[in-house]
């Protein structure tokens, strides 16, 4: 279960952390070029500009086209730069709903791929409804008719992740993180002190081991040399199994799938 | 009946005479003006200060009694209260202290009540239960009456007044805002009325779920609403935030709500919009 970076083994969760904002670590555009053909690229919400914080577009998949849609982040500081270090704002997320719309229209499967520290915090953000462009995105994906497969493959940190995880399926990368907040944000709320972002990383189960467990992902992809044959296989199996199902059997699945977190 | 029940109880009835006595007495400062003025007169003036304007917040049941029809509000899943699903330390302990002093269960009261003899359902949202914040019970809560506001043909009102989702939940939280957006988008998709009532504060995980997503949406004015934290942004951007910034005035101007209503006229408005939308069959 352990994961090794720079030759030291990574035991604790805020190690996890630190693994999974590693700018070392393969973005949405390394992902897309090794996993899928022909990537075309989508750009443009069609209300105000092109958010470079998601990118979006069609790619072929074994054959059949897919809908891929994910965050950006960069390899170094001037691409972080570029892509706002892959925090979106409305715009992006209104592009996501506008190429999951027409992902549905052509009946495309939609594979969503998250890493992103957080949707923009930002003065523009906010003027232009950040909270009512997440809130659009999740209601849309509750009843796309399409299958919806969704990937953290660094950092799924926030409502800004969530805002692209409201899938049939959702995986994490084994040194992925998902949380409600940073663990930094979280130790500032909890505890006014951002320092002890280690021990929020310790209570939050973050980790896709811990969140298997709690049943809120349904599965792990193993990293190293096997990640993208084992992420090609997934995303092929998981569009077969989900291509079984009518349009509103699997919205209803997908329904049922959320509705039962803490209905227990 | 376990005997911490019967010993809340007895605290819940004796708050009640406590109250009571502090209406014929206590005059109540206001945090904004500093303005002094009689308990009654405030209550009487729907808890908006008599000199600066200030809007007090309010307790999820004096809401409730504000906008319903006397004696017409029927609580529903009332009963419901938060499990510990991380085992967060001292979680427990801080939703009993919470629940001592609120005397109600969870941060959300649900139920169905009339507005000028129409029959709604609603949820209020409660600021002084954990910050109004949503975990899984408040989630549970607003899909359970949501879905049972579709079933039974209902508008669906829902006050919010929140900073966003509970953290001793952690990610169970975060997946009540796909839980609560789910179930309402499949309400308005069968021809449900929704109407969101965004009120101080409204941010984080509320404002970025089903608060944003009411066919019409309201606020009260000058509210807090907005998806980060005003702290956070001035953190982020490293420079000081414009006047009025994330207030419901500047939303309405940017577009993001259908109108501002006083609290004295929202019980009228609500009502109006409830005969105005009767469209569903």
């Amino acid at each position: 279960m352990d994961s090794v970076i720079n030759n030291k083994k990574v035991t604790t969760p805020y190690e996890k952390v630190m693994l999974a904002r590693s700018s070392d670590r393969r973005n949405i555009s390394d992902y897309i070029e090794e996993l899928f053909d022909d990537f075309v690229e989508l750009h443009g919400d069609r209300l105000y500009r092109d958010d470079p914080a998601i990118v979006g577009g069609i790619a072929m998949l074994n054959g059949e086209p897919v809908t891929v849609i994910g965050h950006k982040k960069g390899h170094n500081f001037e691409d972080n730069i570029k892509c706002n270090f892959g925090m979106a704002s409305p715009e992006g997320y209104r592009k996501a709903v506008r190429l999951m719309k027409q992902a549905e229209k052509f009946n495309r499967p939609v594979i969503t791929l998250l890493d992103t520290p957080g949707a923009y915090p930002g003065l523009e953000a906010e003027t232009n409804g950040q909270s009512n462009a997440i809130a659009e995105s999740m209601a849309l994906m509750s009843r796309l008719k399409v299958p919806v497969i969704a990937i953290v493959t660094g950092e799924g940190s926030s409502g800004g992740a969530l805002a692209l995880a409201v899938a049939d399926s959702v995986w994490m990368l084994e040194n992925s993180v998902y949380s409600i907040l940073s663990p930094e944000g979280f130790a500032s709320i909890m505890w006014k002190d951002a320092k002890k972002a280690d021990m929020a990383a310790q209570v939050m189960k973050l980790t896709a081991h811990e969140l298997k467990a709690l049943g809120l992902i349904d599965g792990i992809i193993p990293e190293g040399d096997k990640c993208i044959k084992a992420l090609s296989k997934m995303i092929s199996t998981e569009i077969k199994r989900l291509r079984q199902f009518s349009s509103s059997a699997l919205i209803s699945g997908r329904y049922a799938k959320f509705r039962r977190y803490g209905n227990e | 009946m376990e005997i911490k029940d019967i010993f809340r109880q007895r605290k819940k009835r004796w708050n009640r005479i406590i109250t009571v006595r502090r209406n014929i007495n206590e005059e109540v400062e206001c945090p904004k003006c500093h303005g002094l003025q009689n308990l009654g007169a405030l209550k009487n003036n729907y808890y908006v200060c008599s000199s600066c304007g200030h809007y007090f917040p309010l307790k999820a049941h004096r809401r409730i009694s504000m906008i319903c029809d006397k004696g017409s509000f029927k609580e529903l899943y009332g009963k419901l209260k938060a499990g510990n699903p991380l085992d967060f330390p001292d979680y427990e302990d801080k939703i009993e202290a919470c629940c001592e002093k609120s005397g109600i269960n969870e941060a959300v009261v649900t139920g169905t009540c009339k507005i000028e003899g129409k029959r709604t359902a609603i949820a209020v949202l409660d600021s002084s239960f954990l910050m109004g914040s949503m975990g899984t019970v408040v989630g549970e809560k607003i899909a359970k009456i949501t879905e049972y506001a579709g079933k039974k043909k209902l508008p669906l009102i829902i006050f919010s007044a929140s900073g966003g989702a509970r953290m001793q939940e952690g990610l169970f939280s975060l997946m009540q805002m796909a839980k609560t957006s789910a179930a309402i988008e499949q309400f308005k998709s069968n021809g449900g009325l929704y109407i969101s009532c965004m009120t101080h504060p409204t941010t984080g995980g509320v404002s970025a779920s089903f608060a944003s997503l009411g066919d019409i949406i309201i606020a009260e004015p000058g509210a807090l609403l907005g998806f980060a934290g005003p702290r956070v942004i001035k953190q982020t951007i490293g420079e000081e935030l414009p006047e009025g910034f994330q207030r419901s005035e500047f939303l309405l101007e940017h577009g993001m709500l259908d109108m501002i209503v006083e609290r004295s006229n929202l019980r009228n408005m609500l009502s109006t919009l409830l005969t105005m939308n009767v469209g569903r069959k």
